[in-house]
């Protein structure tokens, strides 16, 4: 089942290049169709486990092929609840994108849609494989068409973006590339069996300096991804630049791959070396968070300004993954996919707009409400999501998030909280600037097509259902979180041991659920 | 019936839900039907728990809707919980609230957002009601940004005016700067309880702490940032008076009689807290004090008739600050309720006087509107009697009288907190009186364009009985000693213990009282019927004065200064993101070597061999020298 | 027979060697530069030849036979890019090729 994902993805993806030459509207469909499949097997999947979801069996399907068996290099997939919610999103977000797109988009239509069937199965491949070197083939496969999307299809600067972007990811990338490859041969030496296998490679034995500098490697790329705050300058640009649709799948999940290799890789990898530089990345985290804050505040380009809450965002990521402890961690799975959906919907409504009015500039709208009610209210939603109201999926995240790294390290999380503030007046700023307000241009607008309220519609109902509803997501992810937390709290144990430093969540481990 | 306690919200809901999807197509009768009548549903619904649960005789009811997340150790429902005081606090926000929405019938009728105010009144009604009913902190948060999302709708509602915008948006922040703290408390509690349960933690708190501990204070601190924040106290307060810039019954409803009140109630709610953090409510009943004060000057001087009753409302909530600081509970609670009717009753009748005179705001150019508005006039007079604490026919006079008694023989009151009490008292009536006088007395300035009609009266009438008898269900000890308020309370909420020797000067502090209200409103009388001249000399003798009471003291332009322009300044400044220079230097550094050594490679065929030679010379001199 | 001493036909190796790289170096037009390196390389099989006599082996008349084949090929090559080359910029001047500057 789990490589099927990845082939209708691939296999859609050509197709829909090709038949572009005589249809574009087939080509639109069979994009759409490709991705909705794909939906519907991952939420058959998700109901089928739902029922019977314990915490005992954390991984729900696997799939083994080997491929270059005598690198120790296989085909494997699997997935437990993370990676299920992360798929579900993929493939949510997927379907938006290609209807986002279905005016948008007017040129080399069929490429467009080659290039964004293939980013998802990138995507989904880097969700599922268990196997390092397969994890880094996905992790170039998701770059490569998202180069295009940005580099074809995007606005203005769309050159520079996409060059910053690729050479961004691609150098944090090699660095990964490196510490794999570091750790499949200490692993080799250490057991006589070459393996790139990540269950094989969860027993290698690391000395401190090797484990941490295998860690920094893993950490480089995803910390790039997500992105923490000295290496976030690609994402603005590529942001702002990239179409819509592109801007949707940045957003909502090339930044989640690096929150996933983050809770998947680096803490079971290497959990001794990730404690020991906790409080350093829990900083990055907070500095990340009020960073971005202060500079999405002065934005005056509207996708641009998204793209610098993404980065406060990203930062209470960096903060949960790094707390160490479940409520934090949950915290961050909840982050995930509500700031993929919140944000997603917001660079949606700046695309919608610039539909519309042709411009990015904040400082050239206003007063549109009266115009556009009904994007107004989607607006208004999403916005609030954003700064975090109670009721809507983000505030579980990030109440989730802040709770947990209170028990880790509390001057921080005073910090990260002050961020709600700055996020309530770069939030407000959007609605003030953009909908409030008199309206100085005199442009004509249309509220929503029927198109565009499908797109919309759903995502306001998912991001309040996760409100008040996210148990569900909760209970999936539980198995992977307890498993992490169970690597970290080895490595706690372990670490008490060994050195005298005593980290901050000692006091957090004795109460909690061993899985 | 008490199991239906979850439609008492779900009503409300529904209506801001079916008002939000389908409003823009329904009729304006329709809508306000749906708008009005889900909230006098939930009126009607409260009458009949309210009396199951006064029948029944069970101290508290709980009803838990669904399992809202559980994770770790930190589980939360969405759990309503019912005791006393939830019960008056929902019973004065479906009663008020039916009331103002009635009244906002006739008010917007002409407005083009009709269904769109009422989504976000009803919206604003269902929120408050999670508030007060929610039997946990987190839920509890949910309800209180819940109201502060509403607010910042409704201030902004007359969103085509930029000003109503940042009016609203100013709300919004500074009202989550508490809430920040506030947020910060509840980690706090729940690394230390286990649980965000309102009554666990109540009844878990006693045995963890002792009365003083630093926990229980910061704890109590934090929480008081919150309340701080929701009530427009010092020093958040200067949100309140630019929040006039919604329509009138939002600035009843919301910023008189439910929303601003919520930090009142939420102290009330943790009181066993600040019983165990004595420094925390002794800060509650300092920043109550003064800010009645300061509030009170401020409202001397102001000419909007709207930013007079924000003022007013600022300093009343001082007053139930105070009371929580002398541990007077009940009084607080008390206190709340009565000005709840006589408060909205105040901001409806000055919103039906600003839509007779064509949206006029300052009270300078009204005047005469005595014999023009009787209704409104009459029930404006009450309402401000009862504001003014007029002695023994007002509910004010019941309600604030107990506050300053406590203040001064309760055992947590001193003296100063007493003298604060009386001067605000004073003050109060003068600036009341003065508002009154110069409002519909003397010669008339603009014409009545709109008479209002019985949707606005009957809701100002039935206001004003409750501004007036609301006062006889809890009478001192030395008028007729009847108290049916508190002790309806008396289980939840301990009663204050008196210093010892107090009791007789009970009637002699009364008086004293009393006098001052009276004194006040001559006072006003004096200064703007009698002599005008007077007040006039007075304003230009203490122009400075004047003018800094005017601005709120100034602290707008202070915090404008401490908080406001360094963060843009610095968000401005870096606007292209600093760190990104250093990827182009980056860049720049690559370039700039790419431009030296590309001259090397020049085209010309002989320059390269040149280079081979040189190369191959090179090498093997070196080869030759340097390996030994 | 009397076997000339090694260091007198490196030396004239050397002499060739050198004459011809300073003539690569000196000349502009492009059929002299190919003569001059085909001096350069009959300089280093000269140097071959001598050094296998020295050491009585055969291997430096192989990489000598080597070398002839490898000039042979260079120098068809060379005339048919020198043909091309006077044939788009009507000279010989080696100089005149810079333009893609390579």
């Amino acid at each position: 089942m789990l490589p099927l994902l990845i082939i209708i993805l691939l296999t859609g993806g050509i197709a829909a290049g090709i038949i572009a030459y005589w249809n574009q509207a087939a080509c639109r469909w069979l994009s759409l169709i490709t991705v909705v499949v794909d939906f519907a097997i991952i939420l058959f999947i998700w109901i089928e486990e739902g029922l019977s979801m314990t915490l005992t069996d954390s991984w729900l399907r696997d799939s083994h092929i080997p491929w270059i068996p005598s690198f120790g290099i296989s085909f494997h997939l699997a997935l437990d609840g993370l990676s299920l919610l992360m798929l579900v999103l993929t493939f949510f977000l997927g379907i938006l994108a290609v209807l986002i797109s279905w005016k948008e988009i007017q040129y080399r239509v069929g490429f467009f849609h080659f290039n964004l069937l293939w980013v998802l199965a990138g995507i989904t491949g880097v969700f599922l494989t268990m196997d390092l070197f397969l994890f880094y083939f996905f992790w170039e496969v998701m770059l490569i068409p998202m180069y295009f999307l940005i580099g074809i299809w995007g606005h203005e600067n769309r050159q520079y973006a996409a060059y910053k972007f690729f050479i961004f990811t691609q150098a944090s990338g090699l660095l990964m590339l490196l510490a794999i490859l570091g750790l499949y041969f200490i692993h080799g030496e250490q057991t006589g069996i070459y393996s790139f296998d990540y269950f094989a490679l969860l027993n290698t034995t690391l000395s401190p300096d090797t484990a941490r500098w295998l860690m920094l490697g893993f950490l480089a790329a995803f910390i790039v991804k997500l992105p923490v705050v000295p290496l976030h300058t690609w994402l603005p640009d590529a942001h702002t630049e990239a179409p819509t649709a592109g801007s949707l799948l940045l957003a909502g999940l090339l930044l989640k791959t690096g929150a996933y290799g983050l809770i998947r890789f680096v803490i079971p990898l290497f959990p001794s070396a990730a404690q020991s530089i906790a409080p350093w990345a829990m900083l990055l985290g907070v500095v990340g968070i009020l960073y971005g804050a202060i500079q999405a505040y002065s934005q005056t380009d509207f996708k641009r300004l998204v793209a610098y809450t993404s980065v406060s965002h990203m930062g209470f990521i960096m903060l949960g993954v790094f707390s160490f402890n479940e409520l934090a961690t949950q915290g961050v799975v909840m982050q995930m996919i509500t700031h993929g959906i919140s944000t997603g919907a917001l660079f949606i409504l700046a695309g919608i707009l610039y539909e519309r009015i042709h411009t990015r500039d904040i400082t050239q709208m206003g007063g549109l409400w009266s115009k556009v009610p009904f994007m107004g209210v989607a607006a208004m939603v999403f916005v609030m999501a954003s700064l975090g109201l109670p009721g809507l999926g983000n505030f579980v995240a990030e109440f989730l998030i802040l709770v947990g790294s209170w028990q880790a390290n509390q001057p921080l999380t005073i910090l990260a909280t002050a961020g709600l503030v700055v996020a309530t007046a770069y939030s407000l700023r959007i609605m003030q600037k953009v909908y409030l307000g008199s309206s100085m241009q005199g442009y004509i607008l249309t509220d929503l097509s029927l198109r565009e309220k499908l797109i919309l519609v759903p995502m306001c109902i998912v991001i309040i259902w996760l409100g008040l509803f996210p148990q569900q997501v909760i209970n999936t992810a539980r198995s992977t979180v307890a498993n992490t937390m169970h690597a970290g709290n080895h490595a706690t144990i372990h670490q008490k041991q060994d050195q005298e430093e005593v980290p901050n969540t000692s006091a957090f481990n004795t109460e909690r659920r061993e899985p | 019936m008490l199991n239906s306690l979850w439609l008492i919200p779900t009503f409300p809901f529904l209506g801001a839900l079916i008002l939000v999807l389908v409003g823009s197509r329904l009729s304006r009768q329709v809508a306000a039907r749906i708008g009005a009548g889900s909230v006098g549903l939930a009126a009607l619904l409260t009458m009949a728990v309210g009396y199951d649960f006064l029948n029944s005789g069970v101290g508290a009811y709980q009803y838990t809707a669904w399992n809202w997340f559980d994770v770790a150790g930190l589980s939360t429902s969405f759990a309503f919980y019912l005791d006393p005081l939830s019960l008056i606090f929902i019973f004065v926000i479906t009663f008020v609230g039916f009331l103002i929405h009635i009244y906002s019938v006739e008010f917007m009728k002409e407005d083009e957002g009709f269904a769109r105010f009422f989504a976000y009144l009803n919206l604003f009604v269902c929120s408050m009601l999670i508030l007060v009913l929610a039997d946990n902190l987190v839920l509890l948060y949910l309800g209180w940004e819940g109201v502060g999302l509403c607010s910042y709708l409704l201030i902004g509602f007359w969103y085509s005016e930029a000003k109503n915008g940042y009016a609203a948006r100013k709300a919004f922040i500074i009202t989550r700067v508490g809430d920040t703290a506030m947020a910060i408390g509840l980690f706090m509690l729940f690394s230390i309880f286990h649980t965000l349960n309102i009554q666990d933690i109540l009844t878990q708190a006693p045995q963890v702490w002792v009365a003083g501990t630093s926990m229980a204070v910061v704890i109590a601190f934090l929480l008081l940032g919150g309340a701080v924040g929701k009530s427009a106290q010092l020093p958040l307060q200067t949100w309140l008076p630019d929040a006039m810039a919604g329509p009138s019954p939002v600035s009843a409803l919301i910023h008189a009689a439910t929303m601003v009140t919520a930090g009142v109630y939420l102290i009330t709610r943790m009181h066993t807290i600040y019983e165990l953090a004595p420094l925390a409510q002794l800060w509650v009943g300092i920043i109550g004090a003064v800010t009645l004060l300061l509030a009170g000057c401020s409202a001397l001087t102001q000419f909007d008739l709207k930013r007079v009753l924000a003022y007013s409302t600022i300093s009343q909530i001082g007053y139930m600050f105070l009371a929580m600081g002398v541990g007077a509970w009940s009084s607080a609670v008390f206190h709340f309720m009565i000005h709840a009717f006589f408060k909205a009753l105040l901001f409806l009748g000055a919103g039906a006087v600003i839509m007779a005179l064509h949206h006029e705001h300052d009270m300078f150019r009204m005047g005469g509107l005595k014999n023009k508005l009787p209704v409104i006039y009459w029930t404006f007079l009450i309402g401000a009697a009862s504001l003014a604490a007029l002695p023994f026919v007002t509910a004010g006079f019941y309600s604030k009288d107990q506050i300053l008694w406590l203040a001064w023989a309760g055992e947590k009151g001193n003296v100063w907190f007493f003298l604060a009490a009386l001067t605000g008292a004073f003050i109060t009536a003068i600036y009341t009186f003065r508002m009154v006088f110069i409002t519909f007395f003397g010669k008339a300035k603009t014409q009545v364009s709109h008479v209002p009609g019985k949707r606005i009266t009957i809701p100002l009438v039935v206001l004003s009985i409750l501004s007036v008898f609301g006062g006889f269900i809890e009478l001192p000890h030395t008028l007729g000693h009847f108290t049916l308020f508190s002790d309806f309370l008396s289980l939840l909420l301990p009663s204050v213990s008196l210093r010892e020797g107090v009791e007789s000067s009970e009637w002699i502090l009364q008086g004293i009282a009393g006098l001052l209200a009276l004194t006040g409103v001559y006072m006003a009388y004096v200064f703007y019927i009698r002599s005008p001249r007077i007040s006039d000399e007075i304003k230009s003798s203490t122009y400075v004065l004047h003018q800094f009471w005017l601005q709120g003291w100034n602290v707008d332009a202070l915090y404008n200064f401490l908080f406001v322009r360094p963060f843009v300044y610095i968000s401005t400044l870096n606007k292209n993101d600093v760190i990104d220079k250093f990827y182009t230097m980056l860049v720049r550094a690559t370039e700039f070597f790419n431009g030296v050594f590309v001259k090397t490679q020049s085209g010309i065929l002989r320059w390269y061999v040149m280079g081979i030679v040189v190369g191959a010379i090179l090498i093997i001199t070196i080869s030759l020298f340097v390996q030994p | 027979m009397k076997t000339l001493p090694i260091e007198s036909g490196l030396l004239l190796a050397g002499v060739l060697f050198t004459l011809g790289l300073i003539s690569v170096l000196v000349r502009r037009n492009i059929i002299f530069m190919l003569i001059s390196v085909e001096i350069m390389l009959n300089a280093a099989g000269l140097a071959f030849i001598v050094a296998g006599s020295r050491w009585a082996q055969a291997d430096g008349q192989v990489m000598f036979i080597f070398i002839l084949t490898m000039a042979a090929a260079e120098v068809s090559v060379g005339l048919a890019l020198i043909l091309q080359i006077y044939h788009h910029l009507k000279t010989l001047d080696s100089d005149a090729a810079d333009r893609m500057n390579g």
